[in-house]
């Protein structure tokens, strides 16, 4: 009866007596999942175009932030930094297209996926062998990213919200915008669209394979530059990163592997759930840190009863 | 010449269908056995036991286990570490409750518990399939962890939160522990490693072979020639869990001596994955194969440098490791997507038909 009580009544009570507490928990998991959505974005652009599974997004994330940081420290200032890191991750693009993806067209699923986790290793080597694995600090300030923060005050409590959150929120939402702008009515999003349709018939009526994915990795890159430096800000940039990176696979089973909505709404619920889990649930009653398995464990769940994700195409199979 | 099988007449069915079809191949495997269990002893040092032969032999057996699972039936796993984890703890709790009990009947045990636990987690493979069930084995991975880490239970309300192996002897030979000799840990993983190879190839020549394999190309035409889903998929779990759990229990026991929750992260999950990928999805020999090139690559690297006196830092060799390994990687991928036994097959037929290709 305790039990019962302390599962299904307390963290309710709890809620409502605090209510400013929570409105800070709900932001913070909002943020997070925002960052969320913004990874698993990058893995669905990939895997509508060309049926890979980008472990590696996650590492370009971090990889992204590394150069930036490791360019400025080197002395090249902000301003110049940031378009050579975009610079930087258009030659990862071709490169990868290149080297990698072109020699294994037609493969199966699983060895593309394993090609993934080839260049998750090889970019982690490369990024600490050039800029050295220790933490350091996201360049911030030195971007024009304002660095204070709000301080509210309903029901009579407490609430903090800050400067730099706010400009990653609506950093997203524009880059979102943009990008659902740019799949949906520009010539360049239309053949993304139909390669993921149907390749054949796509390749068949003039598309450029090749082109599509290098530009659809070059966003990818793009949306880990933003990532990055969003994320960096709050937790220095450092592959400890990279766990972080890999909730984005629960967030991307959650919504659905082929959609863009289901990227950005289980981005969300997996960082708004998981934090009040952590808050109300895990720490008084688990002992904590159930950040590091909640996410997964709400995918299986959802998966159970929805096998293809709440936004993700019905599975049909013909034999 | 030195393969021919020319003169070799099978006249029944079950001479055809034998474990070694060609003479030559029994040759070979008695040949490499003979270099496994006496050459190597006779010529290794403590160091190579350590940090070569070991932990092959133990990486060996941990990729077999998931090659049965994802190689054969087909089902991708990302969680073999917590697998390894749970064999691990299973081990030492089953030592440390009942310290008479023989150290080979404990690791027999354990692996149970293991092959329990990844059942469990199997179950969702009835309804999720491809990269979707990843998400599964990534849930059994990060949620066991998580356990090892918080129930005090498991490594006996330790003040470092490790595991610590106790002195274990057998017939009065020290085997685990710090007071065992390397020669006789590499005895007995070798023991071991050799048992469950041998289980493992029937196993998949066999009946449950042959079903696995057909769930693996096509489950829903598996199901219409009459095959139980449920049954073959959760029988794949539940053998690849076993070995990978004694697999585990060996890692932990036979040779790191300790171990605390981290080391069963999703990293040791994806080396294990690349050991199976790497040697070769489907194969037993391949788990082999890709267990030598990834033991022995970080050695080599922090050896042949120092040969030619160039000066790299310790933290330098790391980072060069991680990205030869991914660079290694894919280079195996596009060159021979099968892995390495494939280059072993490839090198037999051409043997086979050697000198005169024509």
């Amino acid at each position: 009866m305790d039990f019962l009580h302390s599962v299904l009544v307390k963290p309710f009570t709890d809620m409502a007596a605090a209510p400013d507490f929570l409105l800070q928990v709900l932001w913070e998991g909002t943020v997070s999942g925002v960052l969320y959505s913004l990874i698993a974005l990058g893995f669905v652009l990939i895997f509508k175009s060309s049926r890979i599974f980008n472990f590696a997004q996650g590492i370009m994330v971090v990889f992204a932030a590394l150069t930036l940081v490791g360019l400025y420290e080197r002395g090249v200032p902000a301003w110049l930094a940031l378009p050579l890191t975009l610079g930087v991750m258009f030659i990862l693009a071709v490169a990868i297209e290149r080297v990698v993806l072109r020699p294994l067209v037609n493969q199966p699923d699983i060895i593309l996926f394993m090609a993934t986790i080839g260049i998750t290793l090889f970019l982690i080597g490369l990024g600490e062998t050039i800029f050295g694995g220790e933490n350091k600090r996201m360049i911030t300030q030195e971007l024009g990213i304002p660095t204070g923060s709000y301080i509210f005050e309903p029901f009579g409590g407490f609430v903090s919200i800050e400067q730099r959150d706010i400009t990653a929120v609506v950093g997203a939402i524009v880059l979102v915008g943009a990008l659902l702008l740019f799949l949906n009515k520009s010539k360049m999003g239309r053949a993304i669209r139909a390669l993921g349709d149907d390749h054949q018939a796509a390749l068949s009526v003039g598309i450029s394979l090749s082109t599509i994915w290098v530009l659809v990795w070059f966003i990818a890159g793009m949306i880990a530059l933003a990532t990055g430096i969003v994320w960096g800000s709050r937790a220095g940039v450092s592959f400890a990163l990279e766990v972080i990176a890999l909730k984005a696979l629960p967030v991307l089973m959650l919504g659905g592997l082929e959609s863009v909505t289901g990227a950005i709404i289980g981005g969300l619920m997996i960082g708004i759930l998981e934090k009040l889990f952590e808050i109300y649930w895990g720490q008084p009653l688990l002992g904590g840190n159930t950040e590091a398995w909640f996410a997964y464990m709400l995918a299986l769940l959802v998966l159970l009863f929805r096998p293809q994700g709440l936004f993700g195409e019905k599975i049909i199979e013909r034999v | 010449m030195l393969y021919r099988v020319a003169g070799q007449f099978k006249t029944s069915y079950k001479a055809d269908y034998a474990l070694f079809p060609v003479r030559q191949d029994a040759w070979l495997l008695t040949f490499i056995l003979l270099l496994a269990f006496v050459v190597f002893p006779m010529t290794a040092n403590e160091f190579t036991f350590r940090a070569l032969l070991i932990p092959v032999l133990i990486y060996s057996l941990a990729a077999l286990g998931l090659n049965i699972l994802t190689g054969y039936a087909g089902q991708l796993s990302l969680g073999t570490g917590a697998f390894m984890g749970v064999g691990a703890y299973a081990c030492y709790k089953l030592v440390t409750i009942f310290p008479e009990m023989n150290i080979v009947v404990a690791i027999a045990l354990s692996g149970f518990f293991s092959a329990t636990v990844g059942m469990a987690f199997g179950l969702p493979s009835l309804r999720i399939k491809g990269f979707y069930l990843a998400i599964a084995t990534l849930a059994a991975q990060f949620f066991l962890v998580w356990l090892f880490q918080k129930w005090a239970w498991l490594y006996n309300y330790n003040a470092s939160g490790a595991i610590q192996v106790p002195n274990i002897s057998m017939f009065g030979v020290p085997v685990a522990g710090p007071n065992a000799k390397a020669i006789t840990q590499y005895y007995f993983v070798l023991g071991i490693v050799c048992v469950v190879t041998f289980f493992a190839i029937n196993i998949t020549r066999g009946r449950i072979g042959r079903i696995w394999k057909a769930v693996r190309d096509m489950d829903i035409a598996a199901e219409l020639v009459g095959i139980n889903l449920m049954k073959a998929k959760l029988l794949a779990f539940f053998v690849s869990s076993y070995i990978v759990g004694v697999a585990g229990a060996l890692f932990v026991f036979l040779w790191r001596g300790a171990a605390e929750a981290e080391l069963f992260d999703i990293q040791l999950s994806f080396r294990v994955l690349f050991i199976a990928i790497i040697g070769g999805l489907g194969s037993i020999l391949g788990n082999f194969l890709g267990a030598i090139l990834i033991v022995a690559l970080p050695v080599l690297l922090g050896v042949v440098p120092r040969m030619f006196g160039l000066p790299i830092s310790s933290a330098m060799v790391e980072h060069l490791n991680i990205m030869i390994i991914g660079a290694l990687i894919i280079t195996f991928l596009i060159l021979e997507p099968h892995g390495l036994a494939r280059y072993w097959q490839i090198i037999r037929e051409k043997l086979i038909i050697w000198p005169f290709p024509h």
